[in-house]
């Protein structure tokens, strides 16, 4: 697997020193990264770190107190959140965020969103278009179902799903936006190890699929086993950034997260 | 296909039910009942499908039923030039077109408006433009007459092949209007709710910051279900004020926006057949009351009647009707595959 450090690619997600402050709370110092387009890459750091707020950052739906975030050379701190993901970078959210009122499968296809066309006037007039975009949804709808094995639910009121579930179908809205960038926020989180093998699985299928991988997680053996580079956040300041083999040994990485207890730090 | 016949049965029994019975008095009431109903499914689309608690509805209506009025009476505008600007009597039709647009004109503002204020906010504001909306037509005498009210307000007409074009004083004429005008608004509902559009709403109402993240501009289709749901309204001030023939500032009381909330919330928010089930049943209560209770009465049965649906189906009529069904049909399946189990044992 090549690490790209050196390539001469755009990486496809630049951060350059983004700041955020929440009156007086420096919540990110200042933070530079790159995403290399078509790797994972993860974003780790102690609780109150600033991942969050990082993602929340890239996705718009925070205006950072300075810096800039480049997709592809668009700056995306001028844009807001749905125009972000209509550019196709997608985020999943911390705590568990479906459509719980909605059918599974109505939540995967409200997902598709930006793939879809039909406005208005085409909806009332019943146009051909309309119908035949519809169609074409639903049978992408069954497919990500599958994808993420929720096919036996798409019936199912997504407010009735077990917890393991409603993470994936979380996952599953996301990719039906049709995500060049996905960022996943602690997708393991509240997972039993049997659930989060499954996952790692689905994260490695996803990136498989073409789309590059930002990912915020807590579960160590995680983070080391599928991804090609980790960036180490801490006190919202970057502390270190390599390869997982490199970082594991990282004696700052080790004191930042033995600082803090060594419950995340498993695995 | 039954689920399919079965709205066209029940257009079809409206449609023939009451003109068969002939009564007057029953034609009046399902009239303004209809009316009201079609307020009560504009009103859904935003409080059912987009979440949006809008306290000013009956505005749109009132617009509406201004606006359409004074294009088929004719106004002079003296807005302060040499000469007054003079607009003669406009065809009814042409009237009734006007009041849908500049009551979805209206729905535009507010829509705008209800991105930036949300909440408790939003609610106060919306109040509060149905109460600046009554005030304009208390005091604006020059254009509404203020509280003398507008009269002499033409019916709308319609093109028979036996009689040519005639207009609308007969109540039976009135009456199957008002349905077609309902039928035509449930199924540019279902269209809308059923579609991409209608997905964004929902969304929107479940999870606005998810809806954001799969790139749904909230704001715009916020903003295209309150254009729809005014404009709707505002057809529904239309036939009101060319039914009764007279307007005045009253039509913005909060009232009004009151018993199209408890349609809707009764008969289930954010269900193509909500606001008819709660209509019907909450539009027509008072009149049946009316018969066997004194006036007192009349009112505390309504309420307890409303609060027992609220306490006791939370969700409204047609979801508990559904869920019922659907429980059963569960039930059935249930024993069914008992009895293969016990007799295969
Ligand atoms: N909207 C906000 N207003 C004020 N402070 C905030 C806000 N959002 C986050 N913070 C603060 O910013 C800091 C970083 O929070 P953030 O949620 O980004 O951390 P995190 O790295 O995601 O942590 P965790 O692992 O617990 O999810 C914390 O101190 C938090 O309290
Ligand atoms: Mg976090």
């Amino acid at each position: 697997m090549s690490l790209a450090l050196d390539t001469t690619d755009a990486p496809i997600l630049e951060v350059r020193e983004v700041a955020v402050h929440f009156s007086g709370l420096i919540a990110i110092a200042s933070m530079s990264f790159a995403v290399p387009e078509g790797e994972i890459v993860s974003l780790i750091g102690p609780n109150g770190a600033g991942k969050t707020t990082a993602f929340n950052v890239i996705t718009g739906f925070l205006k950072p107190t300075g810096g800039k975030v480049l997709f592809r050379g668009t700056d995306l701190t001028r844009l807001s959140s749905n125009r972000i993901a209509g550019l196709g970078v997608v985020r999943t959210f911390q705590r568990t965020s479906i459509f719980a009122g909605c059918t599974v499968f109505d939540n995967v296809l409200t997902g598709m969103h930006r793939q879809g066309r039909a406005e208005t006037w085409g909806v009332l007039l019943r146009l051909a278009s309309v119908r035949a975009e519809t169609e074409r949804m639903r049978e992408a709808v069954a497919e990500i179902l599958a994808f993420v094995g929720l096919s036996h639910r798409a019936d199912e009121l997504a407010g009735n799903l077990a917890y393991g579930e409603q993470r994936l179908l979380g996952i599953a809205i996301a990719l039906a936006a049709d995500p060049k960038l996905l960022l996943l926020d602690e997708p393991a989180a509240g997972l039993n190890p049997s659930e989060t093998e499954a996952f790692m699985g689905v994260v490695q299928r996803i990136r498989d699929r073409g789309v590059t991988i930002l990912l915020v997680e807590h579960d160590m053996r995680m983070v080391m086993t599928i991804s090609d580079r980790v960036v180490v956040l801490n006190h919202g300041r970057i502390i270190a950034e390599g390869p997982p083999e490199v970082i594991r040994a990282n004696p700052d990485v080790i004191q930042a997260y033995l600082g803090q207890g060594v419950k995340h730090a498993k695995g | 296909m039954t689920t399919r016949l079965l709205p066209w049965l029940f257009v079809l029994v409206m449609a023939v039910g009451p003109l068969w019975l002939g009564d007057q008095y029953i034609l009046y009431v399902l009239t303004s009942t209809g009316i009201f109903i079609i307020g009560a499914m504009s009103l859904n689309l935003l409080l059912g499908y987009t979440g949006q608690l809008s306290l000013g509805h009956i505005a749109f209506f009132g617009i509406g039923a201004y606006t359409s009025a004074l294009l088929s009476l004719g106004f002079d505008l003296d807005l302060g030039g040499a000469e007054p600007f003079v607009l003669g009597p406009q065809p009814v039709w042409v009237a009734f077109l006007g009041g849908i647009l500049v009551a979805a004109l209206f729905g535009f503002l507010i829509g705008k408006l209800a991105f930036r204020v949300r909440g408790a906010y939003f609610v106060i504001v919306t109040i509060s433009f149905a109460q600046v909306m009554r005030m304009v037509a208390l005091n604006w005498v020059d254009l509404t007459e203020g509280p003398m009210a507008l009269n002499n307000i033409p019916p709308l007409s319609v093109w028979l092949p036996w009689d040519g074009v005639i207009p609308l004083y007969r109540k039976e004429y009135n009456y199957l209007l008002v349905l077609a005008v309902a039928v035509v608004c449930f199924l540019v509902i279902q269209r809308l709710v059923q579609s991409r559009v209608g997905r964004a709403l929902v969304a929107l109402r479940e999870n606005e910051s998810l809806a954001r993240s799969v790139g749904i501009d909230v704001t715009r289709y916020l903003v295209v279900a309150t254009v729809i749901a005014a404009g709707m309204a505002g057809a529904a001030g239309g036939l009101y004020t060319h039914y009764i023939r007279i307007v005045d500032p009253d039509v913005f009381m909060f009232i009004y926006t009151v018993t199209m909330v408890i349609m809707v919330v009764t008969g289930g928010k954010g269900t193509l057949a909500g606001p008819i089930v709660g209509g019907l049943a909450f539009g027509v209560l008072p009149e049946v009351l009316r018969e066997v209770a004194r006036p007192e009465v009349q009112w505390i049965i309504y309420g307890v009647a409303m609060i027992v649906v609220v306490f006791f189906l939370p969700q409204g009529i047609v979801p508990a009707v559904k869920n019922w069904f659907a429980g059963r049909r569960k039930r059935v399946a249930a024993t069914a595959l008992g009895l293969r189990k016990e007799t295969s044992a």
